[in-house]
């Protein structure tokens, strides 16, 4: 029975992660390949390292399991955003197929400073009451 | 059967992600793309290290998949620090 378990918890897991290689391989922009790799590759490596902690049933060996996938849920939003800022403000061409960039011309390139649309920037109003 | 499945089936499927993930790493146009699928080949190397603790049966392996999580997450964060740096202009 457990071994059961610990099959189709590996299973799914490594099925995870080979469509997310699949996916690296195959997809034609960067920002595709990252959303890919970041989501796909944490789900899968949680449920292998759920099996293993089925496997092991000690204590030590299921906290450091709880451990490895607590840090992996933390880190990788962190560094998928923070990779995903770098490319756009490197200048990472979409691919052509993109319907909708809600950040163009939002970026200043040069000093990486986010500026908002002029007219319903809150500046504006206050100069407004003012004068 | 157990030891046999993940020895057999498990293993190598993960070896062949592991193959895909590195003809990206090799490939990559950018510099970038290295860095994401250095990420994901860290992270397919914990995975195959906590089977491979179970197959030999040896739970230690799994603090070298914990210092294996911390690094690969520093790495990705200092490469994108640099890469960001590189390109602002004051």
């Amino acid at each position: 029975m457990t071994d059961l378990v610990i099959i189709l918890m590996t299973s799914i897991g490594t099925l995870f992660i080979l469509i997310a290689s699949v996916g690296l391989i195959r997809m034609p922009d960067f920002f595709l390949r990252l959303s890919v790799t970041v989501k796909a590759s944490t789900l899968g490596v949680g449920f292998v390292m759920g099996g293993t902690a089925i496997y092991f049933t000690e204590f030590s060996v299921t906290a450091k399991v709880m451990a490895i996938i607590f840090f992996l849920l933390i880190t990788a939003p962190v560094s998928g955003h923070m990779i995903g800022r770098t490319a756009y403000f490197t200048g990472m061409r979409l691919w052509k197929g993109t319907i909708l960039d809600e950040l163009k011309d939002k970026y200043d390139r040069k000093t990486h400073v986010l500026t908002s649309d002029e007219e319903d920037g809150p500046d504006e109003q206050i100069i407004q009451n003012e004068l | 059967m157990l030891h046999n499945y993940l020895l057999f089936v498990i293993l190598p499927l993960l070896s062949l992600a592991a193959i895909l993930v590195f003809i990206r790493f090799l490939k990559g146009p950018y510099t970038i793309d290295r860095v994401v699928s250095l990420d994901f080949l860290i992270n397919i190397g914990i995975g195959i290290i906590a089977v491979y603790s179970i197959v030999t049966d040896h739970s230690s392996f799994l603090d070298v998949a914990m210092i294996l999580a911390l690094i690969a997450f520093l790495g990705t964060i200092a490469l994108s620090y640099y890469l960001e740096q590189r390109g602002k202009k004051q």
